[in-house]
């Protein structure tokens, strides 16, 4: 609870600032007790770690009891030795800092675990701060001292109490009470402890002292600042000045009760009570009137004059220290105001807020000011003028029935607490009107250079540690829910029934009569149409006209047949049909983890289409994948989109439209099969679901794929292929691929190679790079140490290649990877293709960065290094086979 | 020189006045005094207040002082009133 600003000027040590230098001025004794003072608390603080629960909860309870049992003994002693305040109402005060925060605090854990949230495996452990340096205010000297200590001990923390000079001997006492009740209970020697009458030297000393751990400063703004200046963790609290707004709907005389009770109560000393009440025009006379009726005094001008003569000293413009805490009559008294005996309140009419208007300030003793505003835009103004008058972050109220008026108050006010229909005072207090956490120690954030918005509690004297326990991130395996696939797969267009339908192809496959076999099948009743786009990689501007078709048509389903780039510009006529206002830009945006991006893909949909995808090449797995990719020709760039509405519906995996695959072809999408199934083998988004059909489709491509290549018309090794591109993409739909496609993807891109050839001539040297000790491991929760190495030996062992160690198994892996490559008649180097060393040589910053931005590899199980990825294309360039080389993988065990 | 050790076991009850014979042993230890506290679950400042004083005595003497059985709430303690550095901890 901090005391008013100025008054502290006034009367307090704790004030002038900047406080001097640790230790100048102070003499070897003094330092010496000072020494001696800290000791004691960080020996109280360490045995204090050792203690339960049990042990803490008990010596909270005897404390709490003796402060209720001690409570009018405390108040008298405060109201004696401050002349401030109500001794009545500081007895309340102290049932409040022991009661209610007792209530508070009583069921709440602060030793050990305090808090378990299973479902984020998270467990909250609450550790002791240590050393508490405490200064504590002559507005509420004794309540703050009570609920500091019961806090302190609430969490196992030493304390030594710095209280205001003026209020020092009520505070020694708190203390001393509080210290021997604990000490019966057993708690440590030297908990607490107070300065003997002090000086800001000591104060200074002591906030920077290396075993203070935390300086709690209750008081003016200058005792907070030079906590926060400290250097030291400090929890500063400070003035406040409390605008009230009386809105027109307000119950007015429930209002007016609340804030006679509010101002009046301990003579308006708590730095939350009602300072300015600017009230609706259509109220203001009736409200002056309940005051009036109710023990308040209306100033007219002149009474005005002499009453801000009095209590507001002309100087500074901040409050008269002699009248903080005085009683209404008193200070009418001194200001030659005559007022009725039992005079509560003294209500002075100001017309703004400022130095031209003296009580707009923050006044701790029963005067307020009250303002008439002809509107509601007036008032709120008012308000902030009143809250930006020393009052940031501190209290603000409303009287309204108006939920309207009270959110829009909330959002104008820069208050830690905002109180509706409900005193200030001892609403901001907690636990009494609302459900605040009970406190004597009012956070203002920052507006009141202060750490925290809270109604300061135990929370704030605890180290909470989280222990985090590792997570795995959420998998999945999605794939379209029909497949089908074997010769005359392409039958079962006839079953998804559609009015307008729309073939997406290529004009080869147009020509040779492929579009003709799909027709057929379809249903009668199935109008038909064809798109038919260039076979590349599809552009933006085709895919944008083949919209414009399928808008006219009103198309209700799609069939791409085609090799990947078909597919890939059929699922995007799709999305951008389905959600016009798609952006393929905003989409393509990079990202690091598919569930986290911030790009989010369309969900509301206005066409629903279904896409059948049938491949005609056994390599990019499209038909399954959430992949594709197109070149932006105006913008020179190539767009990759990854998202699973992208996903075809329905797959039809039908050799017969592989069947008259050239042989280069039916290499090089042999081998982009293969090195997607060997790259989502050892991914680090890999699961078992992915590893299964990894694995099963690296098994058919080295069993089926040279067959395939010798023997096109091999109709059992042409379906086996088709079925592995498939398998392997949907391990790759799921476990992305690696720094394979990120190396192949750049060089393609750069050299204008087939993708498959570039894949193919990268794929020894990866699968080496992947299973040595990576420079950099590359974050994986799901996988449990680097497993890469582990994953190509079981790949090894799975197709029979022999080798006893993890090392032979991998290089015998290598071995047949290059012998697959050799049986296809691929290039074994770049340099094979004819580019020059120094053209390469040339074009390797941009391959490197090309490669670096590629997000295939954020999959990769190694986390390659630009450094690494220059030296992967020049083994590539030189073709070297990794077999041969020395030992590959570092790491021997099986 | 013959080294001559000693083993001291310390009472949770009776720390202080555990520590007071301890001391009286100090004179005849050459080398190596052991307190065995495996049977003190806490200590309080009293305590913390006469091993301070025990060890600046050992030193005097050149007697190296081995903590046995501190359990981890203890060892903590030690650590956070930086008494720790001037023992030597055996399990």
């Amino acid at each position: 609870m901090g005391a008013g600003a100025k008054v502290i000027t006034t009367n307090a040590t704790h004030e002038p600032a900047p406080a001097p230098p640790a230790g100048e001025g102070l003499g070897e004794e003094r330092i010496a007790y000072l020494e001696r003072l800290v000791s004691q608390a960080r020996t109280a603080a360490a045995v204090f770690t050792q203690y339960t629960q049990e042990d803490v909860d008990r010596i909270v309870k005897a404390m709490v009891l003796t402060g209720l049992e001690q409570a009018q003994h405390l108040a008298r002693l405060a109201v004696e030795e401050t002349r401030i305040g109500v001794m009545e109402d500081k007895v309340l005060k102290n049932m409040v800092a022991t009661e209610f925060v007792y209530n508070y605090m009583k069921d709440k854990r602060t030793v050990g675990v305090i808090r378990e949230l299973p479902e984020r495996n998270l467990v909250e452990i609450a550790d002791p701060i240590g050393v508490i340096f405490s200064l504590t205010p002559i507005t509420n000297p004794t309540s703050t001292v009570l609920f500091k200590c019961i806090m302190a001990i609430k969490t196992r923390n030493s304390v030594i109490f710095s209280p205001h000079p003026k209020a020092w001997r009520c505070c020694t006492e708190a203390v001393r009470l509080m210290y021997e009740t604990a000490l019966k209970q057993g708690a440590p020697e030297g908990v607490f402890s107070c300065l003997e009458l002090h000086t800001l030297k000591d104060n200074a000393y002591l906030m920077q002292h290396k075993d203070v751990a935390l300086i709690d400063a209750t008081g003016g703004p200058s005792a907070v600042k030079a906590a926060y200046s400290s250097g030291k963790p400090a929890l500063g609290v400070g003035p406040g000045n409390t605008p009230v707004y009386l809105e027109k709907t307000a119950d007015v005389s429930a209002a007016v009760v609340d804030i006679i009770l509010s101002k009046t109560f301990d003579n308006g000393t708590i730095c939350a009570s009602e300072q300015t009440v600017v009230i609706d025009d259509e109220i203001y006379d009736r409200a002056l009137n309940k005051f009036a009726e109710l023990g308040g005094h209306i100033c007219n001008e002149e009474e005005t004059e002499l009453l801000t003569r009095t209590v507001i000293d002309p100087k500074t413009g901040f409050m008269n220290g002699m009248a903080v805490g005085q009683k209404a009559s008193d200070i009418a008294r001194f200001a030659g105001i005559p007022v009725k005996p039992g005079t509560k309140l003294l209500i002075a009419p100001i017309h703004g807020v400022g130095r031209e208007h003296p009580l707009s300030v923050e006044k701790l003793f029963p005067v307020l000011a009250v303002y008439r505003a002809k509107c509601l835009d007036e008032a709120l103004k008012m308000c902030v003028d009143v809250n930006h008058a020393g009052g940031l972050g501190h209290t603000a109220v409303v009287f309204s029935r108006n939920d309207e008026v009270i959110r829009e108050f909330s959002h104008v006010m820069n208050a830690g607490r905002i109180l509706v229909n409900s005193p200030g005072s001892v609403g901001a207090m907690g636990g009494v009107y609302n459900d605040l956490v009970p406190t004597f120690s009012f956070g203002c954030g920052t507006g009141g250079g202060n750490s925290t918005t809270d109604n300061v509690n135990i929370y704030h004297y605890l180290n909470i540690k989280r222990l985090a326990r590792r997570t795995q991130a959420h998998m999945w395996f999605r794939v379209p829910n029909q497949i089908y696939f074997n010769f005359n797969a392409v039958e079962n267009v006839h079953e998804f029934p559609s009015r307008s339908t729309m073939i997406v192809t290529s004009p080869a496959l147009e020509q040779i009569g492929y579009v003709e076999l799909v027709r057929r099948h379809l249903p009668e009743e199935t109008r038909v149409h064809v798109s038919v786009i260039p076979d590349a990689e599809p552009e933006v501007k085709v895919v944008l006209q083949g919209v414009e078709e399928l808008k006219f048509y009103k198309v209700d389903q799609i069939i791409a047949l085609g090799g990947g780039s078909v597919i890939d510009a059929a699922k995007i006529m799709k999305l951008k049909y389905e959600s016009p206002e798609a952006d393929l830009k905003e989409l393509a945006a990079p990202f690091l983890d598919l569930r986290k991006r911030v790009v989010q893909y369309p969900s509301e949909k206005l066409n629903r289409t279904r896409l059948i995808a049938i491949p005609t090449t056994s390599g990019t797995g499209s038909e399954v994948t959430p992949f594709a990719v197109l070149t932006d020709k105006e913008h020179g760039r190539k767009v990759t989109l990854a998202d699973y509405s992208l996903s075809p519906d329905v797959a039809i995996v039908d050799p017969q439209f592989v069947m008259s695959m050239p042989k280069g072809l039916t290499a090089d999408t042999g081998i982009d099969c293969l090195t997607h199934a060997l790259e989502a083998a050892v991914s680090s988004y890999g699961s078992a679901y992915t590893e299964s059909h990894a694995m099963q489709a690296i098994r058919m491509v080295f069993k089926y794929l040279p067959i395939a290549f010798e023997h096109p018309q091999d109709q059992e090794a042409r379906s086996m292929m088709h079925n592995a591109a498939c398998i392997a993409a949907m391990a790759f739909a799921n476990a992305s691929v690696g720094v394979n496609h990120a190396l192949a993807h750049a060089f393609g891109a750069r050299f204008r190679v087939a993708h498959g050839r570039a894949n193919a001539l990268m794929l020894p040297h990866v699968i080496a790079y992947n299973a040595a000790v990576p420079t950099k491991f590359m974050p994986s929760p799901n996988q449990k140490g680097y497993v890469a190495h582990k994953e190509y030996a079981l790949i090894a062992d799975l197709l029979g290649l022999g080798g006893h160690t993890i090392d032979e198994k991998v290089k015998n892996l290598v071995a047949a990877v290059e012998q697959l490559l050799d049986q296809l008649e691929f290039p074994r180097s770049i340099a094979d293709l004819g580019i020059s060393k120094e053209e390469f040589e040339r074009a390797m910053p941009e391959l490197t960065k090309l490669a670096f931005d590629d997000p295939s590899w954020r999959s990769n199980p190694r986390m390659p290094l630009v450094s690494e990825l220059e030296e992967l294309f020049w083994k590539a360039y030189e073709g070297r086979s990794p077999a041969k080389a020395g030992r590959l993988s570092q790491q021997q065990s099986a | 020189m013959t080294m001559i050790a000693m083993w001291v076991r310390i009472d949770e009850e009776n720390l202080l006045q555990a520590m007071q014979e301890a001391r009286e042993k100090l004179a005849s230890v050459q080398g190596e005094l052991v307190l065995d506290f495996s049977s003190v679950r806490r200590i309080n400042a009293s305590s913390l207040e006469a091993m301070e004083e025990f060890i600046g005595l050992a030193a005097d003497k050149g007697v190296k002082v081995v903590l046995h059985g501190v359990n981890v709430g203890v060892y903590k303690v030690l650590k956070l009133v930086k008494l720790a550095s001037r023992f030597v901890f055996v399990n």
